[in-house]
């Protein structure tokens, strides 16, 4: 999203039917609903309407402290990612401990804090992922039509009748279990929703007048969709991609959880619970172990949607400057 | 209505070959194989092992051999486990993982609809927020932290369930609650989406001009349209449930049917993971086809076409 503002519509004005009555010189009573005030541009407009919402705030401040906590984790916490104090194996929350210690004595905190880094990065690489694959996918789709989009669409449709956990395991088997391609695997089995999306979308731009004038210059296709088509779509882009973000990371976890995702020594919030949950047996129930982690993805996730749903409120162009 | 269904399902056949086709032809170029061990099998055994599955052949040969056994419902000999055929593993875990999904669901259903509508016509007051709230935490909470957390505290601090197992009724609540709560909170979400967006349409109204009760209004004839949103959600959400949820299953240690999803396309066992998308898709298939006809009885504004 650049930052400076710009008459960019979702919808470019349909309604041709005011026309005659501008060019005639008259006030139409029913025009300023259509029109925004005077010099306030779709993004600053919907920035305003984004701050004005008290969830989308929350949100986003939630989301902040969360990323700058893991960020300064070596200021925040005394000791190492890996550092054991073997005489301090399975203790409670304390106050040299605020999270307790885990089964080879490190430091739960500040486990939580170097792991989130990992969560919160696969979050953002997978969601770019999906987001390069599903825009171009449904974006082809949509402008090309006919055929094309038949066959186009047909193949998401399959895709959606297989289960998840079958296509991602293939995909991790293909390519090995590294930490990247985790992530490419995680996007590439999430850009299903966000291709319908732009497909929709696109269909309906595509016969609008701004779209004939730029074939009748002769713009190549490429640069029709990527210049002047897409950069339409980014208000539903930009929410669905906020709402990916923690579909993604619960994905990862998951997986982390089975053992299929983030492998030691790295970690991440999944992983975490994943211990937390082997460790709980009758004799003792070190809760602590799968309460925090699960607590800081809870958190993030909760913060996402919070901010998701704020944008898709704010980016609605029908209740623009309201 | 006949028609429609017959063309509906005759229509799934061709989706479902490609599925297969697809899987088929997409495992198999994956690396590894199914006898793959920590020690390498001789070559003359591994093999002899491969000529006995057809491993050795063509693989639309192979395709064409599996459609076959299909056709007179036999989905081949496991890989791995080389003394059951799939069917048999199938018939053993999947009653498991229905009778688990299915306790899942009416939970789900039975918490999430009058969550949904108590919201709704409370609209931006306490008991709205509050069941949103609520709603949402059930979509944060990740059921592998929920989990371990309904063991802590229903087994180990207050004992009234066990911590896993499966045969008996109570070993069935946690991990039902476990499985549904997301779900709970998703139909809550939608039936409130829902309701909000009936409620002010003009049947409603002349249910109430009419001087039907309340209860009657709002029970028969708006819940009706209104959880079309949620009939819709459980299409895919039953198809997951059904077959199990390999985390679920993990946690309380139950004899369902996720593992073997997992395993399956772990462990390269072809016939098995087959055996598995098949079932996955063939059911997700047939629910959203009745979701679809669902649709149709709850409004009869919607015609089948």
């Amino acid at each position: 999203m650049s930052g400076k503002p710009r008459e960019t519509r979702l919808e470019p004005r349909g309604d041709t039917r005011r026309e005659p009555l501008a060019r005639l010189g008259r006030e139409d009573p029913l025009d300023h609903t259509l029109e925004p005030e005077a010099g306030v541009g779709f993004w600053r407009d919907a920035f305003r309407r984004l701050l004005k919402s008290r969830m989308a705030v929350t949100g986003a401040v939630l989301l902040i402290v969360v990323v700058l906590a893991t960020l300064l984790a070596p200021v925040l916490t005394p000791y190492g990612f890996e550092e054991q104090d073997l005489a301090r194996q399975l203790e409670p929350p304390s106050l040299q401990h605020p999270f307790g210690t885990d089964l080879a004595g490190r430091d739960l905190l500040t486990r939580t804090l170097y792991g989130g880094r990992l969560s919160l990065a696969v979050g953002l690489v997978a969601t770019l992922v999906s987001l390069v694959i599903g825009v171009t996918w449904g974006a082809v789709a949509g402008y090309k039509g006919g055929a094309t989009d038949n066959v186009m669409m047909r193949f998401v449709d399959m895709l959606y009748s297989l289960p998840f956990m079958f296509f991602v395991i293939l995909l991790v088997a293909y390519f090995g279990r590294h930490l990247i391609l985790l992530f490419l695997a995680l996007g590439a089995v999430q850009w299903l929703t966000m291709s319908r999306i732009v497909r929709g979308q696109m269909i309906q731009l595509r016969g609008q007048e701004f779209v004939v004038a730029v074939v009748a210059l002769g713009a190549q296709h490429r640069r029709i969709i990527f210049r002047h088509l897409i950069p339409n779509l980014l208000g539903p882009i930009i929410v669905y991609a906020t709402l990916t973000v923690p579909a993604v990371m619960l994905e990862e976890a998951f997986l982390s959880f089975l053992g299929l995702g983030v492998q030691p020594p790295n970690s991440s919030w999944g992983l975490l619970a994943a211990d937390g949950a082997s460790s709980i047996t009758a004799i003792h129930t070190a809760w602590w172990l799968i309460l925090f982690p699960g607590l800081a993805l809870a958190v993030t996730l909760f913060s996402l949607n919070f901010l998701g749903d704020g944008l898709r409120d704010a980016l609605d162009p029908k209740l623009r400057n309201r | 209505m006949i028609t429609f269904l017959v063309r509906r399902l005759l229509s799934t056949i061709p989706l479902l070959l490609v599925i297969l086709f697809a899987s088929f032809v997409f495992m198999r170029s994956a690396p590894g194989g199914p006898f793959d061990a920590e020690r390498a099998l001789p070559p003359q055994i591994e093999a002899n092992l491969e000529a006995k599955y057809h491993l050795d052949e063509p693989v639309e040969k192979q395709f064409l051999r599996y459609l076959d056994g299909l056709l007179h419902g036999d989905l081949g000999p496991s890989l791995k486990y080389q003394a059951r055929s799939v069917n048999e593993i199938i018939g053993q875990a999947l009653p498991v993982s229905l009778v688990l999904g299915a306790t899942a669901l009416a939970f789900a259903l039975l918490v999430g609809i009058p969550a949904g509508v108590v919201g709704a016509l409370h609209h931006n007051r306490t008991e709205d927020y509050l069941t949103m709230s609520v709603s949402l935490l059930g979509i944060c909470v990740p059921n592998f932290v929920l989990g371990p957390i309904l063991i802590i505290v229903f087994s180990f601090a207050v004992g009234w369930f066990p911590a896993g197992g499966w045969g008996s009724w109570n070993q069935l609540i946690l991990p039902a609650l476990t499985l549904g709560a997301i779900r709970a909170a998703y139909i809550a979400r939608l039936s409130r989406a829902g309701m909000l967006e009936v409620i002010h349409q003009d049947f409603i109204r002349t249910a109430r001009a009419k001087g039907l009760r309340e209860r009657i209004v709002i029970g028969k004839h708006a819940l009706r349209v209104a959880i079309l949103p949620v009939i819709t959600y459980l299409g895919p959400a039953t198809a997951s449930v059904l077959v199990g949820s390999v985390v679920v299953e993990r946690i309380f240690s139950i004899p369902g049917l996720g593992s073997f999803f997992v395993n399956s396309a772990l462990n390269r066992d072809y016939t098995m993971a087959m055996g598995t998308v098949l079932l996955y898709s063939g059911l997700l298939i047939f629910l959203n086809l009745m979701v679809d006809v669902l649709y149709a009885v709850l409004d009869p504004r919607v015609e089948l076409a």
